[in-house]
Order: structure tokens, then C-alpha cells, then sequence
């Protein structure tokens, strides 16, 4: 049996287990923490930065903090609350996001922490920047127009699947996804069924002839904010006893 | 009776679906003429503003001089401007060509382009004709707007929710399903 010690998140004590980041012992106590990059499958790697809390007043991402015992959490701040929206702005104007046409609206976490945080139209002035697709692989569309650099098929590829079909290549401005092949996705060994095309949070990584199955109306974030669902298994009251 | 606040509506770079979509607030319209009268707007074909209005409507980004002109003049006529629509607040689908230089664009709007008989190879010169832009751009990046309602289009129940709040004095809050970017 691990051993367990309280720390406080927004007032509240949470139980946490040696070895749990923030997020999780969060997660565990329905206390729901903004995120993009992290995936409960997938080793955490801090690349968005959506889950920032204040730790004892220093900012870290809580997706990848280990929880420790005593430590003060802020999560639901005015001011973080602000720092996740624009974050959230920045990855819709660094892109080429167009909502109306995209397979995975309705079902995309970008979208859906737009919609938990009621942004309306972003204070930064859109890039228009130029990225490439591929279409080479019969079964799986890459369109980097909607990437938002997560790494979550990165490290879907090498954890899930036991492969190494996406990595980064270039940096700063230019960094992109690239696939482990000379230029196409159709001459690596991924495969349709790949959990790395699963876990993308965009429409970057799309199965073909897939889209638009769920109605709209029925789709995952049609109703319920992002997050809800956390909230809702573990009702916040059950925490402080 | 006081005179009742004018609404004026325009569509830029748009393709008048969000105009459709505030046709589509369906009978509530009667309650809206009972709270507004249109001023410049495809709606009442008005091409001249008659005087303030309350409330300008924007669909569409701009993507030529002719829309500048006209969505600085709606910011002149106008107490409170309203992006309605994703090609007002981001471009749209008209930005789709932003990622390529102009030149590419009309070589293949005007001469390479499937369907073109073009022998001459001219472009499209008529002096009447308003310029077009390097790029599409979002309004809110030409001139101050105040609301920005999301949707392509923004649903009946955003448009309705919005304009009834705006005109009756109250804040504009918009619940979590009104808030749609598709």
C-alpha cells in the first residue's frame, strides 16, 4: 500500500499517493484542471502548459508537478483562468483552425476548452502560417494546418503501440510534426488502427472515412464542457471529508 | 413614443448565411421590429445610412478596399459593432487563401484554373472593381469591434439572445450551448 498525504488545491484538501502528479491526485478528488497536452494513457510531458497552477505562488504545469505534502495549489484563479485563455488564443491564431470544416469538431479538446472558457475571439492577431498535409496513407490524413504540437502521437507511437512513426523536426516557429519515413505518412509502418491517431486532441491526425459520423447535436462536447465529466464521477464535496 | 434604436447589418466577405440566420429567429422577428428599425442593411435594401444606429451587425471579413470602407463606416454610424460569424472574427473560409501569395490566386481564379476560358490571359481590370487585399482579415483587426458572436453561422438562439440583451441594456451572456464555433 503507497503511502498517502494531504496537500491543499483552491482551499480544499486533497488526498494525494506518493508518486502522483497534481493532476492526478486532482483528477481522483473531482477537481478538474484544464489541459491539452496530457492524456491519462500517456506519460506527461508539459508542452502546452494549459494545466499551469500556482505551486506555494510559483507557476508550474500540473500534469507533469509531483503532488507533495503540504504544498498550496491555486487552480481556479481569475488570473490562471486568463493565462489558460490566452494560451488557448495563442495555439487558435498560431494555427489554421477553421471550426466549420473540420472533421473532429464537436469532438475536439482545443474547441472544447474554447467553449469552457467562453472565448470569443482571440487578442492576438492571426498568423496564416503555411503547413503542410499529407494524404499519402489510405487510411490516416495529417494536416498540420490544425496541430498544436502536444506530442500526444509522439508519445501514443512509442508507449501505445511500440513504434516510432511521429517525432518533432525543426524548432522555434518552424517546429512540425514529421513522420519516421523520407517525406510520407504511407511509408511508414503505421496502421489505421494505430492508438496514436486516437489520442490527437485536433483534427491534425483524422481515419478516413470516419468524419462527421456523429450527429450534430450528439457529439461529445455539444452539451457538456470539457471536463464535466471529471467533475461529475467525483462530486468536490466528497474531498474535504 | 421615443423613436426606436436602428440595427444596421452588412455582409462583407461573407456568403449571407449568417443574414439567414437572423431571418431564421423565424416569428420573433415581429418582436424584433417591435423593438428596432433596420438602417443600412440587404434586409430593407437601405444603401445609405439614414442616421446612428444602436447596433451593427458585421458578417464577413474583408478581403477587398470596398469592405474596409464600408466596416469603417459602420464603425462611425454605429454605438456597438458585432462580428457575427467565423469569416467576421477569423477570415473564414475566404482565408483559406492566405497561406498562398495573390498572384497564385489569380492565376488560378483567371487562368489555370479547370474551368477557365481566359485566351486573352487578362485579369479582371475594371476600375469599378474594389481592390482586393494581400489577405483576408478579420474585422476586429481593422477597426474596434465590441461583440463577437461565433458560429457559421451563429445559431437563431445566439443572434436573438444576444440582440435582446444588447437592446434592453443587459450584458451579453451567452450559456456554455450558444457558444459554437461550427
Amino acid at each position: 500500500m503507497s503511502e498517502t498525504f494531504d496537500f491543499t488545491l483552491d482551499g480544499a484538501t486533497v488526498t494525494a499517493q506518493s508518486g502522483e502528479t497534481i493532476m492526478q491526485a486532482a483528477d481522483r478528488a473531482g477537481i478538474y484542471i484544464p489541459r491539452l497536452c496530457a492524456h491519462k494513457e500517456l506519460h506527461p510531458f508539459g508542452a502546452c502548459r494549459i494545466c499551469t497552477v500556482l505551486v506555494n505562488g510559483r507557476p508550474q504545469s500540473s500534469c507533469t508537478q509531483p503532488a507533495a505534502p503540504g504544498i498550496v495549489v491555486e487552480n481556479d484563479t481569475e488570473a490562471l483562468r486568463n493565462v489558460r485563455k490566452s494560451l488557448v488564443e495563442m495555439l487558435f491564431v498560431e494555427g489554421n483552425h477553421y471550426c466549420m470544416f473540420c472533421e473532429k469538431s464537436g469532438l475536439c479538446e482545443l474547441q472544447a476548452l474554447g467553449y469552457r472558457f467562453g472565448l470569443l475571439a482571440p487578442r492576438y492577431p492571426y498568423q496564416f502560417p503555411k503547413r503542410e498535409m499529407d494524404a499519402s496513407h489510405p487510411d490516416i490524413f495529417v494536416d498540420r494546418n490544425r496541430c498544436v504540437q502536444c506530442a500526444r502521437c509522439v508519445r501514443a507511437s512509442r508507449e501505445l503501440d511500440h513504434k516510432t512513426v511521429f517525432e518533432f523536426s525543426g524548432r522555434g516557429a518552424h517546429k512540425a510534426i514529421a513522420v519516421n519515413a523520407d517525406a510520407r505518412l504511407a511509408d511508414t509502418d503505421v496502421n489505421g488502427t494505430d492508438r496514436a491517431i486516437d489520442v490527437c486532441p485536433v483534427g491534425c491526425l483524422l481515419r478516413k472515412r470516419y468524419g462527421f459520423r456523429t450527429p450534430i447535436g450528439q457529439r461529445k462536447y455539444d452539451h457538456q464542457p470539457i471536463g464535466s465529466d471529471i467533475e461529475a464521477g467525483h462530486p468536490p464535496a466528497a474531498v474535504n471529508g | 413614443m421615443a423613436a426606436k434604436p436602428k440595427v444596421a447589418t452588412a455582409s462583407l466577405a461573407g456568403c449571407f448565411g449568417c443574414h439567414m440566420s437572423i431571418l431564421d429567429i423565424d416569428e420573433r422577428i415581429l418582436d424584433l421590429i417591435e423593438l428596432i428599425d433596420f438602417d443600412k442593411s440587404p434586409i430593407d435594401d437601405l444603401k445609405e445610412f439614414t442616421g446612428r444606429c444602436a447596433i451593427g451587425l458585421i458578417e464577413g471579413g474583408c478581403c477587398n478596399e470596398e469592405n474596409v470602407r464600408n466596416l469603417i463606416e459602420f464603425r462611425k454610424h454605429c454605438d456597438l459593432l458585432i462580428s457575427v460569424g467565423e469569416c467576421a472574427i477569423c477570415g473564414g473560409i475566404p482565408a483559406l487563401r492566405n497561406t498562398l501569395p495573390l498572384q497564385e490566386c489569380f492565376d488560378e481564379a483567371y487562368k489555370h484554373g479547370p474551368t477557365v476560358y481566359n485566351p486573352s490571359g487578362q485579369y479582371p481590370n475594371d476600375p469599378d472593381l474594389p481592390l482586393i487585399l494581400n489577405k483576408v482579415y478579420p474585422c476586429h483587426e481593422v477597426v474596434k469591434i465590441d461583440y463577437h458572436l461565433q458560429g457559421c453561422p451563429p445559431s437563431a438562439d445566439t443572434i436573438w439572445a444576444a440582440l435582446t440583451a444588447l437592446l434592453t441594456g443587459k450584458p451579453v451572456q451567452l450559456p456554455y450551448e450558444l457558444i459554437k464555433y461550427d
